[in-house]
Order: C-alpha cells, then sequence, then structure tokens
C-alpha cells in the first residue's frame, strides 16, 4: 500500500508529504491508527488532510495510507433504523464493540454484513436493463420496501438472477454490458458523498409536505421536495420544529442530521422514535427513520461530512421513488466546521471568518433537493424535501449563513425569542416568515376551495392586529372603536387557539388538514357572527365574554375521530349570538 | 532518559516554538525546565516537520531562550484519579494544595476525555429537587442536565449555585452524592465563599475544589475544566456517585482561550473569540449526562458572567446553544431584593417536560407551568402598559395581570437564599397566586385540573363569583 508521511500536526488539519497520485477528496488513513481523513488541498506532493477523528499522539513521520477513492457511503438494505456518525459508522455497532465512550481508530461497516435479506426478484433473466431499473426488492421494515437497483452508470442483460435469502455482499444478480462484460450486483453499492446522484430531469413541487402543525401547513407550506429554512436563537424551538417534521411529516423516509448538536438530544430521537406511532401507517416512526448524529463534542471535520452523508442516503431513497425529508440541525455548525477547518488552511476570510465559498456550499447542499424523475426506465417520480435549521448567533438575522440560506431556500420559517418568552410555541413570526410555494390548487382540490380564503382572511385579520397595536401602544385598547376592539379579540384566538399548538400534548401535537379547517372556520365564525351582532348594537364587552369562546379555544385538544364536537360548538356559537342579537332587538 | 532540548526559538505569550525535535507529537505533554530549576508545563499545540508550538499552562515569565530546557514526556496530559479525592482541595491542574497527602491514583486518565458516544447514553429524565421555585416549577432541573447560570457582575450568582449545591436531592432515594468545583478566575473572596459554604453544611466531605484563583496563571485555566470533569466522570461513571459539577467562571475561560488563539495569531470571530470557541465549550459541557447501564450521573452547573449583561455576546450565547437550557439573573430583580434573581422569562430548561409529571412530581405540574408564564408574561406586559399610559389606564384584568407579575416576583421567586421548598409546596404556591383569576383566563390548565385543585384555594365568595358569570 502507497505511503506518504506526515511533516505537520494542527488539531484537525495534517500534512503530509511524498503523497504523489493523491487526488482531490481522496480518503485516506492517517497513522498506524488507521484515523480516516479527506484530501482537501495539494501542492506538488504535498497535501493538507482533515481527519475525522482525534489527532493527538500523532506527529511527522507518521504514515498516510493512500486509498485513491473518494469519501463514500454503503446505500443499501440495512440503513433504515441505523444511528450513524458523519462518516457512516454505526454507532450501535461501535457501543458494542468498544463501549460507551467514542475513542479512536474504529472502523465497523457501516451496513451489516451477516444479516440476511428477503431478496425478491422482479426482473428475469434475458431482460434489459438501465441504471436505476430495480431488479428486485427486500422488506427492510414492515413501512419500507427497499427497492433495490442497478447502480448508476451501469446498464445491460441480466444473465442470472436469485431469490431468497442473502447477505449484502452475495451475489444476487450478474449483468452483461453491451462489450459482453459481466458485473456481479450486489444488494449494496457505495457513492461518493460530495457528487449529487443521477437524475433524469427535476420538476416543480406541486404537493405541500403535510406536517400536521398549524402555522406551517395552513400559512407557510413546503412543497414536497422543496427547501425549508428555520434560523432562531437559542431556546426558540428550532429542535422541537425539527423534531415535530421528523415525526408527522407525510413522507416515507427521513433522515435526520444531528450535525454539532446535543448528544442528549439524539438520544430524545433514539429514545422516542421507537414508540410513537406514525399516523400515516400505524407503525413506529423509528421504521422509517435514518438517523446521523455526529455531535458538537465529536470530531469537527466528520460534522463537516455529516450533512453530505446524510444527503447521499436521502438521495438513495429518492432514486427508489419515495417522498424523503431531509432534516439538518443545525447547518451553523456545519459552516462553523468549514470555517475551522478554511481557517488552519489559513484561507483568506469572507465575511465573519467564514470561507469566501461558504454560499456556493450551501446552495449546492439544497440544491441536491428536489421533486425529480429517477433512473429507470419506468420513470418513476420521488422527492426530496429539506428543512435546514440555522442558529444565528444572538438571533441576529444578518448572519452569513442565515443570508446564504434564505437566498437559496423558498420557505422561511422565523422563530422568535420574544414569542419563545410568551411561552408562544411553536414560535413561528407569522409577520415575517413567507412560503414561496403555491399549492393552491391542491388545497382547492383536496380540501376545498374556502380553505384558501379563510387562510387570507385570517392573515389579513393577523395583519392588522400589529397595526392596529401600535395605536394601542399609544392610547390604550379602551379608546379603540368596537369593531377594532372585535378584530383584536379575533386575531387573538387565532394566535392562541390556532397557531400556537402543544408540541408535548397528546392530542394537539398532531393536527390533519381536515382538523385545521374546522379549527380556522370555526374561529372565523365566531368572527363573523360577532361583527354581525356589533352591527346590531350588542355590546362588544358582552361578545368578548362569552361563555362559548372559552370552548373555542380549547377545541384544538378535541381528538381527531370526535371532530363532529367542533360543528357543535359552531352551532352553539351561532344560537347565543343570535339570542344576545335577539335581546337588543 | 528523554531528550532535553535547549533549542526554543521564540517565546510569546503563552507559547514557546522549539527547534530540531524529534518524534514529537500533537497534544504532547511538554516539561520546561527553567534556568532557575523551576519546571513548568505545557503541552503541543502544532508540529511542523522539525519544530513544536508550546502553549504553556503557568505562563512564559522567567522563560529564556538559551538556557531553558524543554522535555517532550511522549503521553497527553493525565491526572491522576481516586476515590480519596473527596475533602480535598487542588490547583487548577490538580495538584494538591491542602496539607494533604498526594493522591495515589487508582488511574490516570486523558484530562481531554473521550465523546460519549450518543447510543450509550441515557436520557436525563430524573427530577432534582432543588427546593428553589422558580428552579423546580418553572425551569426543572433534571440529573445529567447542563444548565447554566447567566449572571452578570456584582449578581448573587454564587449564592445560588451554593444554594442548589447545598439542597438539590432527588426525591425519594438516598444515594451517594458529590460535588465537584471547579474555578477558573475567581477571586480569593468567591473561592473561600464556597469552601465555607461546603464546610458549614457538611458537603466539604463528599466535594472535590479545583481552584484557579485571578492571581493564578491564566493559561492554567484552560486545563482546569477539564481536570474538574475528568474527576467527575471517574466518580461518576466508575464509582457510581452523582455528581454535581460546578463551573465558574467561564467567562475567565474563554478569555483565556483567547489569550492562547490570539499569540497564534488566528483569524478570530466573534469580538476576537476563536472561531472553535462552540467546539471547545461543547467538548466541556457534552461531558454531563447519563450513560445505559452505569449508576452514577454527571449533572453540570456553569457559571458565567455576561459582560454588560449582554446575553448575545458569544460565551452566553455560544453555551445557551450547547446547553439543555439556561438560568437568567436579572439586575432589576436584583435591585427589587428578590432572592434568587431569577429573571423567568428568558429562562428555560429543555428537560422540564422530561422530568415533570405524575410519575415525576405531579400530574398538574406542566399545566401549571404553562400558565404561570403565560400569567407573568401578560402581567409584564401590563407593567410596561401601565409605565406609559399610567396604572389608572388598565382595564381592570389588565390591572389582575399587573398586581399578579409583582405578587409573583415577591413570592414565587424571591423566596430567600435559606428557604427550602418541597415540590408540591412550590406547585401550590403557584395555584393559590393563580386563584386570583376567574377560571375563564386559566385557559392553559386542564379543566379536570381545574376543578381538583383550584377549589382549595379559591375563596368561597369567588367561587360565587365564577357562578354568576
Amino acid at each position: 500500500m502507497k505511503a506518504g508521511r506526515i511533516v505537520k500536526v494542527s488539531g484537525p488539519l495534517v500534512e503530509a508529504e511524498n503523497m504523489e497520485g493523491a487526488k482531490m477528496f481522496d480518503v485516506v488513513e492517517v497513522s498506524e491508527h488507521k484515523l480516516i481523513g479527506e484530501i482537501i488541498e495539494l501542492h506538488g506532493d504535498l497535501a493538507s488532510i482533515q481527519v475525522y477523528e482525534e489527532t493527538g499522539g500523532l506527529g511527522p513521520g507518521d504514515p498516510v495510507y493512500l486509498t485513491f477513492a473518494p469519501l463514500s457511503v454503503e446505500l443499501g438494505p440495512g440503513l433504515i433504523e441505523a444511528i450513524y456518525d458523519g462518516i457512516q459508522r454505526p454507532m450501535d455497532v461501535i457501543k458494542e464493540a468498544e463501549g460507551d465512550f467514542i475513542t479512536r481508530g474504529i472502523t465497523a461497516p457501516a451496513l451489516d454484513r451477516n444479516r440476511k435479506w428477503d431478496f425478491k426478484p422482479t426482473v428475469k433473466q434475458g431482460d434489459s436493463v438501465i441504471s436505476g431499473d430495480i431488479i428486485g426488492e427486500v422488506q427492510e421494515t414492515p413501512i419500507v420496501l427497499h427497492k433495490i437497483m442497478v447502480p448508476p452508470g451501469l446498464e445491460g442483460t441480466i444473465v442470472s438472477i436469485k431469490e431468497g435469502q442473502f447477505t449484502i455482499e452475495e451475489e444476487v444478480a450478474i449483468l452483461k454490458n453491451g462489450d459482453g462484460k459481466e458485473t456481479p450486483l450486489l444488494m449494496y453499492h457505495k457513492w461518493p458523498v460530495r457528487k449529487p446522484r443521477p437524475i433524469v430531469e427535476k420538476m416543480l413541487p406541486d404537493q405541500p409536505l403535510s406536517t400536521g402543525q398549524r402555522i406551517l401547513d395552513t400559512f407557510f407550506p413546503v412543497g414536497k421536495g422543496g427547501t425549508a429554512c428555520i434560523p432562531g436563537p437559542f431556546g426558540s424551538g428550532k429542535t422541537v420544529i425539527q423534531h415535530q417534521l421528523a415525526k408527522y411529516a407525510d413522507t416515507d423516509i427521513i433522515v435526520y442530521i444531528g450535525c454539532g448538536e446535543r448528544g442528549n438530544e439524539m438520544t430524545d430521537v433514539l429514545m422516542e422514535f421507537p414508540e410513537l406511532i406514525d399516523p400515516h401507517s400505524g407503525e413506529p416512526l423509528m421504521k422509517r427513520t435514518v438517523l446521523i448524529a455526529n455531535t458538537s463534542n465529536m470530531p469537527v471535520a466528520a460534522r463537516e461530512a455529516s450533512v453530505y452523508t446524510g444527503i447521499t442516503i436521502a438521495e438513495y431513497f429518492r432514486d427508489m421513488g419515495y417522498s424523503v425529508a431531509l432534516m439538518a440541525d443545525s447547518t451553523s455548525r456545519w459552516a462553523e466546521a468549514m470555517r475551522e477547518i478554511s481557517g488552519r488552511l489559513e484561507e483568506m476570510p469572507g465575511e465573519e471568518g467564514y470561507p469566501a465559498y461558504l454560499g456556493r456550499k450551501i446552495a449546492e447542499f439544497y440544491e441536491r433537493t428536489g421533486r425529480t424523475i429517477c433512473q429507470g426506465s419506468d420513470r418513476r417520480e420521488g422527492a426530496l424535501t429539506a428543512v435546514g435549521a440555522v442558529s444565528p448567533p444572538g438571533g441576529d438575522l444578518s448572519d452569513p449563513i442565515v443570508q446564504a440560506t434564505l437566498r437559496v431556500v423558498r420557505v422561511f420559517w422565523s422563530l422568535e425569542d420574544t414569542l419563545a418568552f410568551q411561552r408562544h410555541f411553536p414560535a413561528i413570526s407569522w409577520l415575517n416568515s413567507y412560503s414561496l410555494y403555491n399549492i393552491d390548487e391542491y388545497i382547492k382540490e383536496k380540501i376545498g376551495p374556502e380553505f384558501i380564503t379563510m387562510r387570507d382572511d385570517a392573515m389579513k385579520i393577523l395583519q392588522e392586529e400589529a397595526d392596529l397595536n401600535e395605536i394601542v401602544r399609544l392610547v390604550g385598547a379602551e379608546s379603540l372603536a368596537p369593531q377594532d376592539r372585535l378584530t383584536l379579540e379575533i386575531a387573538k384566538s387565532l394566535r392562541e387557539d390556532y397557531l400556537q399548538q402543544h408540541a408535548f400534548h397528546e392530542v394537539d401535537t398532531y393536527c390533519s388538514i381536515e382538523k385545521q379547517y374546522s379549527l380556522l372556520d370555526l374561529i372565523l365564525a365566531f368572527g363573523e357572527k360577532a361583527k354581525q351582532a356589533l352591527g346590531q348594537n350588542v355590546p362588544f364587552d358582552d361578545l368578548s365574554s362569552l361563555p362559548v369562546r372559552e370552548e373555542i379555544a380549547r377545541a384544538k385538544y378535541i381528538p381527531e375521530e370526535n371532530m363532529d364536537s367542533i360543528s357543535q360548538i359552531k352551532e352553539k356559537l351561532n344560537t347565543t349570538i343570535e339570542e344576545l342579537i335577539k335581546q337588543v332587538e | 532518559m528523554l531528550k532535553e532540548y535547549l533549542t526554543i526559538r521564540d517565546v510569546t505569550g503563552p507559547l514557546i516554538l522549539v527547534e530540531d525535535v524529534e518524534g514529537v507529537t500533537y497534544g504532547e505533554l511538554v516539561e520546561i525546565i527553567l534556568s532557575s530549576g523551576e519546571k513548568r508545563r505545557g503541552k503541543v499545540l502544532e508540529v511542523n516537520r522539525n519544530m513544536a508550538l508550546v502553549q504553556l499552562f503557568e505562563g512564559s515569565t522567567g522563560v529564556d531562550v538559551y538556557k531553558s530546557r524543554v522535555r517532550f514526556l511522549g503521553k497527553g496530559i493525565e491526572l491522576g484519579v481516586s476515590g480519596e479525592m473527596l475533602g480535598r482541595v487542588f490547583d487548577g491542574l490538580g495538584r494538591p494544595i491542602d496539607d494533604g497527602p498526594e493522591i495515589l491514583p487508582e488511574q490516570r486518565l486523558n484530562i481531554d476525555g473521550n465523546p460519549i458516544n450518543p447510543y450509550a447514553r441515557q436520557f436525563p429524565s430524573e427530577f432534582i429537587q432543588t427546593g428553589i421555585s422558580a428552579i423546580d416549577g418553572l425551569n426543572t432541573l433534571v440529573r445529567g442536565q447542563k444548565l447554566p447560570i447567566f449572571s452578570g457582575s456584582g449578581l448573587p450568582h454564587n449564592r445560588l449555585a451554593a444554594q442548589i449545591a447545598r439542597q438539590a436531592r432527588v426525591l425519594g432515594k438516598e444515594e451517594q452524592f458529590g460535588v465537584v468545583f471547579g474555578a477558573m478566575g475567581i477571586t480569593f473572596e468567591e473561592a473561600q465563599y464556597f469552601h465555607d459554604e461546603f464546610r458549614k453544611t457538611g458537603a466539604l466531605e463528599r466535594a472535590v475544589l479545583f481552584l484557579n484563583l485571578a492571581d493564578d496563571p491564566a493559561i492554567e485555566r484552560i486545563s482546569t475544566p477539564r481536570v474538574t470533569l475528568t474527576t467527575a466522570e471517574f466518580l461518576a461513571f466508575e464509582k457510581g456517585m452523582h455528581i454535581l459539577v460546578i463551573l465558574t467562571d467561564m467567562t475567565n475561560y474563554a478569555e483565556a482561550l483567547r489569550e492562547v488563539s490570539a499569540a497564534r495569531k488566528e483569524i478570530p470571530g466573534r469580538r476576537g473569540y476563536p472561531g472553535y470557541l462552540y467546539t471547545d465549550l461543547a467538548t466541556l459541557y457534552e461531558r454531563a449526562g447519563r450513560i445505559k447501564g452505569r449508576t452514577g450521573s454527571i449533572t453540570l452547573i456553569p457559571i458565567l458572567t455576561m459582560p454588560e449583561d449582554d446575553k448575545t455576546h458569544p460565551i452566553p450565547d455560544l453555551t445557551g446553544y450547547i446547553t439543555e437550557g439556561q438560568i437568567i439573573l436579572s439586575r432589576s430583580l436584583h435591585k427589587k431584593s428578590i432572592l434568587p434573581p431569577i429573571d423567568v422569562l428568558p429562562s428555560l430548561s429543555r428537560l422540564r417536560q422530561k422530568g415533570v409529571g405524575s410519575d415525576k412530581t405531579r400530574e398538574d405540574h406542566d399545566d401549571i407551568f404553562n400558565q404561570l408564564y403565560a400569567a407573568y408574561a401578560r402581567g409584564k406586559q401590563a407593567q410596561e402598559l401601565a409605565v406609559i399610559l399610567g396604572e389608572t389606564a388598565l382595564s381592570p384584568i389588565d390591572k389582575q395581570f399587573y398586581n399578579f407579575a409583582q405578587d409573583f416576583e415577591e413570592k414565587y421567586v424571591g423566596q430567600g437564599e435559606y428557604t427550602n421548598r418541597t415540590i408540591d409546596e412550590t406547585l401550590d404556591l403557584g395555584w393559590e397566586l393563580l386563584s386570583v383569576f376567574p377560571n375563564s383566563e386559566l385557559k392553559r390548565i386542564r379543566k379536570d385540573f381545574l376543578e381538583k385543585y383550584m377549589t382549595r384555594f379559591r375563596k368561597p365568595e369567588e367561587l360565587n363569583r365564577e357562578g354568576e358569570d
């Protein structure tokens, strides 16, 4: 094996000489510990290497072994329910082998080599196939049917194909190409993480990703195959929103990247997801989830790699024709890892010490999402949605990472700490957030055109509230006209009874779009009816203190299966206000 | 025999550059023997071919270029740990400074530690009763959590930390409990305060103190939290003890880090702090926690003073992104003689949700938390409004919230240094304070809890008035 020699060690950055033949982004094994590293700069035969593990104890003269291959992930059955670090080492296997603490130079294959999978072929001998064609299926978990595809770049005729129990390293088919060369096909293949997996074409998202979160689904939906970002200061609830999305988004697969965040958050997911039942499939959420955990105290270079590892796995499932959602918490830590490496390379910094290529890297990452026609002769459709949390210092949105992210993503969920301090959760600002996805057609068809009117009316009331509050601050609420005071009351009801959603309440944590419709309808119906009553000279205080309003406030806690009682509240509301009007007359 | 080098080329700040070295490795421990015979220690920050950049732990005073000798010890910085360390006082590098004997180590551990495998972690969920309502009721601390105190100069953060150390216990259990205390650059008076507090309450026998005082070498501070946490890890995960770690003051630590970074001429991040401050702080804070299958735990309370009380300053900001919440002290509450002056609204415990409820504290805990919090927030808004418009301009209901906020601060938060409330007392006090409001204003409490608990606190005439609505 060819080896170079270390000349310099500075934290996670190592320089080695005698490295001719090495290519940019090739993986190398550093020292006799075989620490994984990646080449990030070349000067003649001198290579700069970012090392994915602790470099203590390394010194000049230690060997660096070249592998001549880029950093890759293994793609095949066994990904679901796994927990990987930033370079796809399985944390559960490593714990069994090495104990509770992560030491150095540990290797373990990403996919279990001994487990047998039940492979069912979907093509016959003699069939001709192209890249991306599905040659067989494995029921990986009760809800994930893992499709075994012809890896990108291969095509030809199936010479033989097997059926039955195989490990991922056993050959399941043989492919012969036009030149008569035979290639054995396994159930897994490798793919370099920094290279997007090929697709046939991209299309615009046309469906919303249903999340069961009222403010997101009603006002700021993200399209299936779209991108969204959640910037916010600490304590504003980024992670809770990411967790809620991972739990309730109606996708086939979730890839959750804990990038430079708390160890306990990953433990939380590991503990909670096997218990929680997916409302769409009725199976535990873990059965559709892949976790990448590179927590803040794990090596910084592997953190840089973790988002690429995650998105490559997500792309692989998309290629099967699935809808995949990827959560990255937090992209700021990824950018900081880039900054740290860049600083040690002594590159000229851009803004705030971040490298000048920060914006490009962020854009490239988000551009790997999309609704796509996947490779394969059936032209199946897949979608990859990405939601990135951003943690700007002090919550300041002028932060370079926020700004670079906002330039590429189409949905902005703006978290505000003032809302968090009032315990308004999710603390997403309805005034600053936006979504550029137009899914009105879908809504009209699925729920009805009146939902769009209701949504726009509700947003108008919330905007009016913001304006009225300016006046209230100067002269007090008492001096407003009754109509304006009513607007404030309805806006308050919208905020407290609709936008606020309790992530830890057994019922309120998930709200179907149908229930969203009923709730919004109920609140606006009160507004309409009360406005009418005001016109008939019913005193404002009588309307604002109606006991039925408490029932409106508690309507969100009504379970999905008792949704009829929401319309009962509406009827009760109508009759009580009618009575008030009669009394005045 | 280790090679001795007489080849120091540069001395800048806390760094020395040694030439013509061989076989030196990154992170290695270094011994420098000054011309006076005094020994100093340091570690290798960078090796580049035959040159080694060494960071001195005790500063470079007295180091010269020609006569000081350098030895590379071929291993990382290790701390000898033992169960005998309980009850002892050490300097910031782990050398005894009380009159006791040297420690006979049971194990020698690298002070940098290794990250806990996230898969091996046990999620913290055991409620710790601190006896402080603003913490137990609203910012619940659980075993294995890292919850910092964000303070400012002149605020009584030390008294709060001592109160927590004195009162903290887990309900219904008698277990081995210990305190490991790491002081970075605090004054003699502050250190003595903790020492006396621990002695008075008998906690000293089960405490280990690491003291780097304001006049000790600043660079030594970089090692102090690591030495502290290494000891804590040993006691928690090897000896099965439940350890409370107090680190104070993290601001001094970060400044020492900045000093080294500046001396290395690194590209600074915000306010001159190094770009890797987040990662560096994370490698400390993340050492708190619990591990599946092991009895012990590390609960970490770092204390930091926010420069100019600014929460967005890099040190509190980055800390807040790593820790599981924060307890923020308020100068205005302190001025009102409210002790502990915990500013409830921006304070947060991220693990509260996991530590409360019928099997941990009481079934109504979560609802009462939400309601108290919302009511206090509204009361604060009313107070602001009153400043502009005058108290008389408030609507009757706003006036109620206005009064509630004052009561809440005085009775609930301002309990005083030596009041130790049980969780039931804390929750009941919450109900009592909320009993001034009609049920229609208590939307965040489930109806059945209102019926079950409120009757105990509402006066009969209020109940009647409720009936008339």
